[in-house]
């Protein structure tokens, strides 16, 4: 439908300073073109990433949740990212057990070398929640969505 | 004009070249009080290790680990890069020396020039770029590659249509920042220095000269220096997988191996180039996962040279992995109609064999650069035999001039961790005669006072950055401006044409102090090459530096929606809006200064023990060597030789009077380490030693407690006389208890106890060792009947003449696999050696009246001192360093530091030069009279601190500690700041400064309100 493909997600996106956050810068400098859908919060490392930042991103409104990390070996603090996927994974099983899609949760590992891995991710993430529609399911004010 | 000798020695250092070797000598020269001239030949520095894709044997990004080093050098307030220079002649005595130096014109204003690109876009010009290797095209307006440091493009006059023809001009058309100047000229500089360390590498070997590979004819054999650039994701395909010929995905590569290496015939190069067997297993294994379809990666190879640290466990697993590898020369390539290659070639069995494979990648070695070797004769310093800079065992960076020091491949073929390690060396080595010059060139940054924002309402200002048109091209800046000041907080906004521009610098530190500004919001590039820059200009008026934020409305905005100018301008305005609500919550942070105390601690008084306290000594530390025996000298004392014919015992015997005489050193003989506490610069450590205890501070720690010899329990041995390890062989040598002309037949067993399932390394030193022994007993007996009995020899590098001499005399080498191995059996009183050669296919059965083990070295396994000093152990227990390539000779444990086999096994030149690189990496810390740790550190809420411990557990760095009432506390000596502690704590009570849960609620919070 097409009313569906106009719809445009909006997605908290988290990324370690070291890795995904410098792949990012990359794909700028390499002018890698993505769609303009989410918005980015810089963080020391995924080991950092409290499960309540995600939460409250969901519960805020946002469609989707993007975490990305160096990849398992790559980690500037050694082992930060290896927590993160742990908690991750218990985190993704919750959300799904609430409602929540798992297409709405992306997680990935990408360094800061790869401009094209991140372009390609970015689309993929926001084609994916694109797909699924506004969420509802953890706003706090249900009266603006409904 | 004269030279007149000052009494004090120039406190500066040059640095030739700009790859990772020069940038770590100059990195560890500059960290310890030196002033640093890094001289580069070519536009930005990087070297060799910016083409490469990934890293053996750990597979990381090359650029990602090299990027923060460049950027550290790049920033540094006392390293000057000069690139586009080149050394003319060095003139003085060392401590005095006069440099002259040739920059040439870059026709780019360094100090205008904002790196846009505009200039390489308009250029009309293209021609093959040298980065990839002349598989891409580049500008003659260009940057080196996208990460290169310094970030600025530079203006190719001999591909130049306005240098050569007189018109064009676009570039400075075009150029927003009025940066072209084609009126600059080369200039002469003259620099007076200290010393000077060459670090100008190696050039990668033109395999043109090898007409039966037909590299030059035949588009899909490529130089492995290629095939990094086709893997890579910044290269000519963007790191897709094809063959140059055709851009189709080959199904089957071939990596060709000893190419302008081990060769007399096509090229003069009779040593071994150390590194390609290494980088093709890479290649083949990075290849197999790169490519969509399954790919057939073959390696043809003599020897496969996996000696280093992990490199055989990465052998072993290119083969789990499904890499083939033939053992067979391949004689000549032929091309097939469609692009397609044919091998023939010859088995070991003798059997001819012939296969096709879609791309063939040919390992070259690694030579003398015909410039590096000029350089090397206007400066006097000697080259050895293979050409690269001659040094010897016992100085390895030292060259034959006095005051010229070398570092890297340009000392002959080597890997990145041998490179790096020797830079550091290179550093101490050079700046140990300079010690008296330490901080007399440096400049100290202004401290400017701080005023008390504390209980002030946040007054934020926020600067919008046009970034000429990089931003404002396709976000509406005015827009985003206007935005911002009904923002809440929000009492001052600004737009600037370049924010980061020194004078717009200079402007901003006057608004924020007229404008009463706490908080500072800029909206431009990146904070990761940035934020420092903005940090020090709040800095300079008056503002804690942790009150600060970035919005990133160019790499990730206005760069990658440049076709939504609409949604582009949205998406900063959100970006400005999170920003500033981060800010509003900000706190000044504290930086911890931390004391240090210029005293070492060097455990263990082997050769790398007493080279790292002479070298300390030299720098003006005082020294403790901490050795558990009652004699210093460690395995030394065992050894004959160097890989050199250096006489070691001669040298041991010096090397342990200097220590001896040294006023600066106290050795602790016969004692053991019983406690450690506290962290770099105030080190407590408790010494036991027959007379009681001992406390001893120091500031820094050096573990050099070096490995021990495998006592194997095959072959024989303990059971007859004549089958001797290594070690026993040289000291009944060296004792006068076996005397080689008396031996007539004498067979070594290579790999006794290494390459085994229960120690998958190799232990690097032992064909050499069997190799020189060999040797040693044909020399005193030419009649004798000498064979090796080995899997792999690898007498890398200037080692492989030794295995050419000794194969020249006669020595006979039978080779054996794991399955196949060797026998030691007796018959009445004859010794024989039963042994399956490969090529004859059947038993051979040697008599001997030696045998000789090539056994393990094994380390200590020494989990007590590693718990103490909180550094891991690897799984064969050697010590981890804290980075496998760059950090070579560090922990992840600052303030502690290792050389020699503590590390890994290794000959004596790379003890020595590892220890003068402990040294070098120890002085970055004992330099400094205090250090500033960064604020953004992890603190502990005791109020909602249950003590359950899972903080502690998870910290990667031990630094949270139980106090006496059992709760967790932070040592903020140790944090470094990833906020794991906080992220798992089911309490809530830890925080992380700078990226508290607060600020990072408060960033979600308004993320989408927009």
């Amino acid at each position: 439908m097409s009313e569906e493909n106009q719809f445009q997600p909006r997605i908290a996106a988290f990324f370690c300073n070291w890795c995904t956050y410098g792949g990012a810068d990359l794909a700028g400098v390499s002018r890698l073109q993505y769609p303009p859908n989410f918005r980015a919060i810089r963080i020391p490392c995924t080991g950092r990433m409290s499960p309540k930042f995600i939460l409250q991103a969901f519960r805020q409104g946002a469609d989707g949740v993007w975490v990305s990390g160096c990849h398992p070996g790559d980690c500037h603090y050694i082992a930060g990212n290896m927590y993160a996927r742990r908690r991750f994974t218990i985190l993704k099983n919750l959300l799904e057990y609430v409602g929540i899609e798992p297409n709405r949760l992306h997680f990935s590992w990408i360094s800061s070398a790869e401009a094209t891995k991140f372009q390609q991710t970015a689309i993929e993430v926001i084609e994916s929640v694109r797909a699924l529609g506004p969420a509802t399911r953890m706003v706090k004010d249900i009266g603006k969505v409904a | 004009m004269t030279q007149k000798i000052t009494s004090r020695p120039v406190g500066a250092v040059m640095v030739v070249g700009g790859g990772i070797a020069a940038i770590q000598a100059s990195l560890d020269l500059a960290d310890s009080g030196y002033y640093v001239y890094m001289v580069e030949k070519s536009s930005a520095i990087g070297g060799v290790m910016s083409q490469l894709d990934k890293t053996f044997p750990t597979n990381d990004c090359s650029m990602c680990i090299l990027s923060p080093k460049l950027v550290e050098a790049g920033r540094h307030p006392n390293i000057e890069l000069i690139t586009l220079a080149e050394v003319q002649e060095v003139q003085g005595m060392e401590g005095d020396l006069t440099v002259k130096v040739l920059q040439k014109a870059r026709y780019v204003d360094l100090g205008k020039c904002i790196a846009c690109g505009a200039c390489a876009a308009k250029c009309p010009k293209r021609i093959p770029d040298e980065f990839n290797q002349g598989l891409g095209k580049r500008k003659a307006a260009h940057v080196k590659y996208p990460q290169a440091v310094p970030l600025k493009y530079a203006i190719d006059a001999e591909n130049c249509i306005y240098f050569q023809k007189g018109k064009c001009r676009a570039c400075e058309k075009f150029c927003p920042a009025g940066a072209i100047d084609y009126e600059q000229q080369d200039q002469e500089l003259e620099i007076n220095v200290g010393a000077v360390i060459l670090a100008a590498g190696f050039k990668p070997y033109d395999p043109t000269s090898y007409p039966q590979y037909a590299y030059a004819n035949f588009t899909n054999v490529v130089t492995a220096l290629e095939f990094e650039r086709i893997l890579s994701a910044s290269g000519p395909w963007m790191g897709h997988l094809v063959r140059p010929g055709d851009e189709a995905e080959p199904k089957k590569i071939a990596w060709l191996q000893c190419v302008g290496s081990r060769d007399l015939n096509h090229c003069d190069h009779p040593y071994c180039s150390s590194v390609c067997c290494m980088y093709a297993i890479k290649e083949a294994v990075i290849a197999k996962e790169h490519s969509h379809a399954e790919l057939d990666a073959a390696i043809f190879f003599m020897d496969m040279r996996t000696y280093g640290k992990d490199f055989e466990r990465t052998y072993v697993g290119a083969q789990e992995h499904g890499v083939r590898f033939v053992r067979s020369r391949i004689h000549s390539i032929s091309e097939l109609p469609g692009g397609s290659l044919r091998l023939e070639y010859v088995t070991e069995k003798g059997q001819s064999k012939s296969e096709d494979f879609d791309m063939v990648v040919l390992s070259q070695g690694l030579e003398m650069s015909p410039d590096a070797a000029d350089l090397c004769r206007r400066l006097g310093v000697e080259q050895n035999e293979s050409r690269f800079a001659a040094t010897d065992s016992f100085a390895p960076v030292a060259t034959s001039r006095p005051g010229v020091y070398v570092c890297g491949a340009l000392a002959g073929p080597k890997d990145i961790p041998l490179s790096v390690m020797e830079a550091s060396a290179a550093a101490c080595a050079a700046s140990s005669g300079l010690a008296a010059g330490r901080g007399t060139l440096i400049t100290e940054p202004v401290e400017v006072p701080q005023r008390d924002v504390r209980g002030e309402a946040p007054r934020v200002g926020v600067f919008v950055c046009s970034c000429g048109i990089n931003i404002a091209g396709v976000v509406d800046v005015k827009a985003v401006m206007d935005y911002a000041a009904t923002l809440p907080n929000v009492v001052y906004v600004e737009n600037n044409l370049f924010t980061c521009s020194q004078d717009t610098q200079d402007k901003m530190t006057e608004v924020i102090k007229e404008q009463g500004l706490n908080r500072m919001v800029v909206a431009a590039c990146s904070p990761r090459t940035h934020e420092p820059l903005f940090q020090e200009t709040l800095q300079a008026a008056g503002i804690n530096k942790y009150l600060f934020d970035l919005a990133n409305i160019r790499n990730q905005d206005s760069w990658v929606h440049a076709d939504d100018p609409a949604a582009a301008t949205e998406k900063a305005k959100d970006q400005v809006r999170m920003a500033v609500a981060k800010a509003s919550l900000l706190e000044p942070l504290t930086e911890a200064k931390l004391s240090i105390l210029p005293k070492a601690m060097v455990i263990g008084g082997g050769v790398s023990g007493m080279n790292a306290a002479l070298n300390l000594a030299a720098q003006g530390y005082e020294t403790h060597i901490v050795e558990r025996d009652n004699a210093m000298g460690g395995n030394a004392r065992m050894l004959r030789t160097t890989a050199l014919g250096e006489d070691v015992q001669e040298y041991l015997g010096e090397l342990t009077a200097k220590v001896e005489a040294e006023p600066l050193i106290t050795v602790h003989l016969g004692t053991v380490i019983k406690n450690v506490d506290g962290f770099v610069g105030n080190f407590k450590t408790t010494l036991t030693k027959d007379s009681g205890e001992e406390l001893l501070e120091h500031g820094v720690a050096l573990i050099c407690t070096g490995a021990g010899e495998y006592k194997p329990s095959e072959y024989l041995y303990g059971q007859d006389s004549r089958v001797m390890t290594h070690l026993e062989i040289d000291q009944a040598i060296l004792g006068g208890e076996l005397d080689l002309s008396k031996i007539n037949k004498a067979v070594f067993i290579q790999c006794v106890g290494s390459r085994e399932p229960e120690r998958p390394y190799c232990s690097k030193v032992c064909c050499t060792h069997s190799v020189e022994s060999a040797l040693a007993i044909k020399e005193a007996n030419p009649e004798a009947q000498v064979a090796i009995i080995y899997r792999d020899m690898r007498t890398y590098g200037d080692r492989e003449r030794l295995y050419q001499e000794a194969r020249s005399k006669g020595v006979i080498f039978v080779r054996y696999d794991p399955d196949t191995k060797p026998e030691v059996v007796t018959e009445g009183d004859t010794l024989l050696v039963k042994a399956q050669d490969p090529i004859l296919q059947r038993t051979i059965v040697l008599e001997a009246d030696l045998v000789g083990l090539a056994t393990a070295i094994v380390s200590h396994q020494d989990e007590h001192l590693a718990q103490m000093f909180k550094i891991p152990l690897d799984q064969d227990g050697w010590f981890l360093e804290a980075h496998v390539k760059l950090r070579p000779v560090d922990f992840a444990t600052d303030g502690v530091f290792m050389a020699g086999l503590a590390h890994y096994p290794k000959p004596l030149e790379e003890a020595v030069s590892q220890a003068q690189a402990a040294v070098s990496r120890a002085a970055t810390v004992l330099s400094r009279t205090e250090m500033m740790l960064p604020g953004t550190v992890a603190f502990i809420d005791q109020r909602k601190c249950v003590g359950c411990g899972v903080c502690w557990t998870v910290c990667p760095y031990q630094a949270i500690d139980q106090d006496e009432n059992g709760l967790a506390v932070v040592n903020e000596a140790l944090c470094k700041g990833c906020g794991t502690c906080v992220a798992s704590c089911r309490s809530g009570a830890p925080n992380l400064r700078g990226f508290s849960n607060q600020d990072v609620l408060a960033q979600i919070s308004v993320m989408l309100q927009g």
